[in-house]
């Protein structure tokens, strides 16, 4: 692990001295987020997203563990118990709303992450076990959003519920079986409840677990960078701390400076109003549509309206949605370029910001719209065209397209853009 | 593991290759194996429905008040259950359809008792994905087929609750009940 030109940690008193030969914890932390881990120099604020990610995690699990001494998760007082907090308990509109739009600044940092990994090559070899964990991570938080919004008990709450678990009773013969068992009953009601909030206790610290080890992946080959071209020599990288630090550090505010103004200002707005009548299983919302972050998958589900062969529709919406997350589990086969980075593969490039993008961003706008003309057949062309970038397009790419020189080095690439510079080493 | 198989070897003659000390392990782990899933059955079941859950799975509901024409919406195992009374128009639109044409093909007297086939009595709950379809209630639209419209998906289902168009895969669903006089059913 790491590189040999790595600062080695030592400590500087008796207490870390005596510390360090019984339990190493800070040694650990000196290499895994401290000057001990060298990083390549030239990251640009994309790689900022990572630390986000960590951060919006802790802010998720401080705010939800108080959050939880409030709440209570029954049928007939949750609904009540979240008035409860918004209105009694003190500084308890501000701690909901801070988790719920956290929840989304979750989700902004992760899709921007995901985004980077995607643009600059990060899956490619030797970093798929940190692409893979990366994916298992995001299916948890898509899990953990899910169940923690179901807790409130509004009607977007019930409905969601109903819509999501109803996607189980697809699977031919064992679906109806399984769906009864997730919700212990036949409809969602207090049992499911009861276990949502059980289970979105307990993902956050599954998914905790999860990110040690996509950092563990991620350091045995080292942090990729822009240029996609591999660490050589000790000029190429800066320690972590204090450059990446410092760097994370500007990120960092940014991020509370959109949550803060969300939180004071906007705390509703990426909510749905929806959510604060109670839940009614005799009444459905007349547009059901589930959290912004799940549109896209929203979108594609909703595609299939007419049955292949002896499939029925339904069943098709249910394999292609989680077929579209599945699918980046075999990105490192799929784009089988040799050069990582978007920067230096003109094909790519022009596909991944004229084809993939705007792609996910309409499919994420049909997600949101009701199911009618002419989203319906919108959100069929780019389902179409989400699933051949990644199985038709992009393998073809990968094999025709001739890449731009890359650079010798990182420190060659990062001169080249300062003229005049010398070569010299880095710090 | 290394230093077992040394120590096995003086513990028993061999048969055949197989020594007294493999059988114990697979014995052994087998056992433990047979231990592990009787523990995991209860894990599992426990999330199955409860016992109050269950018992509350029967209901009855009075019919007489229902005008032709009209449809009551009812609760039926937590869900909502549409008891309908067709008008002979309404009759006559659902018989005329060729069952071959259908997604789900069934005839209204499939779905119907015999001689009560003015009363349509279904699940209120789209089988795509659990919304309560419209048009049981007045006022609310009844889709392009007369019948139910579920807004989430625009599944349209027709007069005898078929499905006609949009993503459900079946009709529908027709509870189990029975006619315990002329007024009144039984549900479950």
């Amino acid at each position: 692990m790491s590189f040999p030109w790595a600062n080695e940690y030592k400590p500087n008193n008796a207490f870390t001295r005596y510390l360090d030969e019984r339990l190493p914890l800070p040694r650990f932390v000196y290499n895994a987020v401290g000057a001990g881990y060298p990083v390549p120099r030239n990251l640009n604020y994309f790689w900022n997203f990572g630390v986000l990610a960590g951060v919006a995690l802790m802010v998720q699990i401080v705010t939800g563990i108080v959050l939880a001494m409030h709440y209570a998760a029954e049928g007939t007082v949750a609904f009540a118990s979240v008035e409860h907090i918004m209105r009694d308990v003190n500084a308890g509109w501000f701690l909901r709303y801070a988790h719920a739009n956290g929840a989304s600044m979750f989700f902004i940092v992760v899709y921007t992450h995901i985004f980077r990994g995607l643009f600059y090559g990060s899956y490619k070899p030797p970093r798929e076990m940190v692409w893979h964990l990366g994916l298992v991570i995001f299916l948890l938080m898509m899990a953990t959003a899910f169940m923690g919004y179901v807790l409130p008990w509004g009607q977007m709450s019930f409905w969601g519920a109903k819509v999501i678990t109803g996607l189980f009773g697809a699977i031919p013969l064992v679906g109806e079986p399984i769906q009864t068992w997730l919700l212990g009953g036949f409809a969602p009601d207090n049992a499911a409840l009861n276990r949502f909030f059980s289970l979105h206790y307990l993902l956050p610290f599954v998914i905790l677990g999860v990110i040690i080890l996509h950092i563990w992946a991620l350091h045995i080959p080292g942090s990729s960078n822009p240029t996609g071209v591999e660490v050589k020599t000790e000029q190429d990288t800066v320690p972590f701390h204090p450059y990446y630090t410092a760097k994370d550090g500007v990120g960092a505010a940014l991020f509370f400076l959109l949550f803060a103004s969300l939180i004071f200002f906007a705390p509703n707005m990426l909510g749905h109003p929806d959510n604060y009548i109670p839940a009614n299983p005799m009444s459905t919302p007349a547009h059901i549509v589930p959290e912004w972050y799940f549109w896209p998958f929203y979108a594609i589900l909703r595609a299939f309206t007419v049955d292949f062969f002896f499939i029925p529709a339904k069943l098709l919406g249910v394999l292609a949605m989680f077929a579209s997350i599945l699918l980046l589990f075999f990105l490192p086969w799929l784009d089988t370029s040799a050069v990582r980075s978007g920067h230096y593969r003109p094909l790519f490039r022009k596909f991944f910001w004229f084809g993939l993008v705007p792609c996910v961003i309409i499919l994420a706008w049909c997600g949101g719209a009701p199911a009618e003309e002419p989203y319906v057949i919108i959100s069929q062309l780019a389902s179409a065209y989400y699933f051949a970038h990644f199985l038709i397009i992009l393998p073809i790419i990968s094999r025709v397209e001739t890449p731009k020189p890359l650079p010798n080095s990182i420190t060659e690439a990062v001169l080249a853009q300062a003229p005049g510079a010398k070569l010299q080493p880095a710090e | 593991m290394a230093s077992l198989t040394e120590d096995s070897a003086t513990t028993g003659e061999e048969q055949g290759g197989v020594r007294r000390r493999d059988f114990i392990n697979v014995a052994a782990a087998s056992f433990a194996g047979v231990g592990a899933v009787t523990v995991v059955l209860p894990l599992i079941n426990q999330m199955n429905p409860s016992a109050d859950v269950l018992a509350a799975a029967s209901t009855e509901v009075d019919v007489s008040a229902i005008a032709v024409g009209q449809a009551i919406k009812t609760i039926f195992r937590k869900q909502p259950l549409f008891v309908r009374h067709l008008t002979p128009e309404e009759i006559a639109a659902a018989e005329k359809e060729p069952v071959s044409n259908l997604r789900d093909p069934q005839t209204l007297e499939d779905r119907t008792k015999a001689g009560k086939k003015q009363w349509l009595v279904t699940m209120g709950v789209c089988t795509h994905l659990g919304c309560v379809p419209l048009g049981a209630a007045a006022g609310e639209i009844k889709g392009e087929f007369g019948g139910y419209f579920c807004p989430c998906h625009g599944s349209h289902y027709d007069t005898a609750g078929r499905i006609r168009k949009g993503p459900a895969p079946t009709n529908l669903q027709v509870p189990e009940y029975a006619f315990t006089s002329d007024t009144v059913i039984k549900v479950g």
